[in-house]
């Protein structure tokens, strides 16, 4: 891999972002939406309900952690977007770039991407309504590491629809994370879903971040080895998406697509 | 490091039943400049695709400077670069963070001084800080040639570059891959339907039609050897009834 045409794709991002204050703003916006409604939610479960939970800790860390997974995956469908709109392919793929380096350099805009909008999250719900993220103590660092793997892996299977079936295939890809958090127990734990939802919960790895962060609130600590068998998952995952792209590619080269991206289809 | 630049070795590209190029064979010699002709849909453009690594061949291999740009594209293509007048930079960057971005794709030593150079060059100075997607399309055109001037490519491909602008910018941007070719190692492939551009520019063109080389020569001599007037008469002829001309 050539650090120069990571830089390189990097730094078109850094551009876009710098050049345009619609889109750096679109990076804290709906988060910050977000952790307003379930701040004062939660805020008004903790006052009127009898239940004893701790709802500001549960719901609000949950959906902090779960902006944070949208955000790593937005920094890489949004990037692969943004050389769809500006007809930007031939271009790149006629260089020398190659497929690592630039999934690479998406990798680099959603680490800077999620690390400003987890800074501003932070500082939000912190200010606002009294909720510190560091409540998760050590086990932060390991929940961070798989949302952010895992929200890799989506952007990927995002630019594989994208490549795959056009710029149509907008629509399909916003709403991924959506679909997803039925299945990880994003707000409630996997226990209460049926068994069939369970299962499938189980093999996503956001699932352990936030039954481990519901354990940790509820005073039980977390058990180190699920964490890691998440991370492991983590991991699989990525490496099959990133397969996945490569087979995409390739059919993209084979058709003509990559020259042709408009037409959706070339077969 | 083998004498031709660009060796096509049976070409083929099939798109389900349809042929689009068809046991292409052809090399591209230093200093040269050769001139891909044909109608529309004859497939120039998938040519160049292919040469670029952008569309797989079904057959047949592409050899840039002996490196065969399937097994090893990015090698292959980094002795490239190419214009094309669908494939403009990205407007929402300025022009001169276009250049530094496509400068790191292609690997430019002392890319700043390259940048100033080729904005003096192209006199695009005074845009250098102004997003491609307000200039005009004749300026677009010019940036799209610095970005491809900017590694000093072994290979340069230019698809209709001259297609968008002024006569008199046209001439200029003509001169100066002259110049390219005539003072470098390297080697050009153009494509235009500008044929009086094609006869002044080009040491030897091939035309293609449905996919085939019909003809292959020095432009200013191949119109007299098929008993036509000018280059564009023995297009027109190509264009329209190509097999009479095979019966040639």
């Amino acid at each position: 891999m050539n650090i120069r045409r990571i830089y390189a794709i990097f730094l078109r991002q850094l551009y876009l972002l710098r050049g345009n204050i619609p889109r750096f703003l679109q990076i804290f916006t709906w988060t910050t939406v977000d952790i307003i409604l379930w701040g004062f939610l939660t805020k008004y479960l903790s006052q009127s309900g009898g239940s004893g939970l701790r709802f500001i800790p549960i719901l609000l860390g949950a959906v902090l952690l779960w902006n944070f997974l949208g955000q790593v995956m937005q920094g890489i469908s949004m990037s692969f977007m943004e050389d769809s709109w500006s007809r930007n392919f031939l271009n790149f793929f006629g260089s020398p770039l190659e497929i690592s380096e630039y999934i690479t350099g998406f990798v680099l805009a959603g680490i800077a991407r999620s690390a400003l909008a987890l800074i501003v999250m932070i500082l939000f719900t912190t200010l606002a309504f009294g909720f510190s993220i560091f409540i998760y103590g050590s086990s932060l660092a390991l929940f961070l590491g798989i949302l952010f793997l895992f929200g890799i892996t989506l952007g990927i299977v995002a630019m594989c629809l994208l490549l795959r079936f056009g710029p149509s295939a907008e629509w399909l890809v916003w709403p991924i994370p959506a679909f997803i958090s039925p299945f990880v127990g994003v707000l409630y734990p996997l226990e209460i879903l049926p068994h069939w939802m369970q299962t499938i919960g189980h093999f996503l790895p956001p699932s352990y971040v936030f039954e481990g962060a519901r354990s940790i609130i509820s005073g039980n600590g977390f058990s180190m080895p699920t964490l890691l068998f998440g991370m492991g998952l983590s991991f699989i995952y990525l490496f099959f998406a990133y397969q996945l792209f490569k087979r995409v590619y390739r059919k993209a080269l084979r058709t003509g697509l990559i020259a042709r991206y408009s037409a959706e289809t070339m077969t | 490091m083998t004498s031709s630049i660009l060796e096509l070795r049976k070409v083929t590209k099939v798109y389900g039943e349809t042929v689009a190029v068809s046991e292409v064979s052809f090399t591209l010699r230093p200093k040269e400049i050769l001139g891909l002709l044909g109608p529309n849909g004859a497939g120039k453009t998938t040519t160049i695709d292919m040469i670029l690594g952008v569309l797989e061949p079904t057959g047949g291999e592409i050899l840039i400077d002996g490196i065969d740009v399937m097994k090893n594209r990015s090698e292959a293509v980094s002795r490239t670069n190419f214009a094309a007048v669908y494939a403009q930079v990205p407007g929402n960057l300025t022009v001169a963070q276009n250049l530094k971005i496509f400068g790191l794709l292609y690997g430019v030593p002392n890319l700043k001084k390259r940048i100033g150079d080729l904005l003096a060059e192209f006199d695009l100075e005074r845009f250098k800080d102004t997003k491609c997607g307000v200039l005009s399309s004749g300026e677009q055109t010019r940036v799209s040639l610095a970005k491809a001037m900017l590694n000093n490519p072994r290979l340069l491909l230019l698809d209709e570059p001259t297609a968008s602008l002024d006569p008199s910018t046209a001439q200029i941007i003509r001169k100066k891959i002259k110049e390219y070719a005539a003072n470098g190692t390297g080697g050009v492939l153009w494509t235009s339907h500008n044929m009086h551009e094609v006869a002044e520019v080009c040491d030897r063109i091939l035309f293609l039609s449905h996919g085939k080389i019909l003809l292959e020569g020095n432009p200013k001599t191949l119109p007299r050897e098929y008993g036509k007037a000018n280059l564009e008469e023995l297009f027109i002829t190509i264009a329209r009834e190509p097999l009479t001309l095979e019966a040639i």
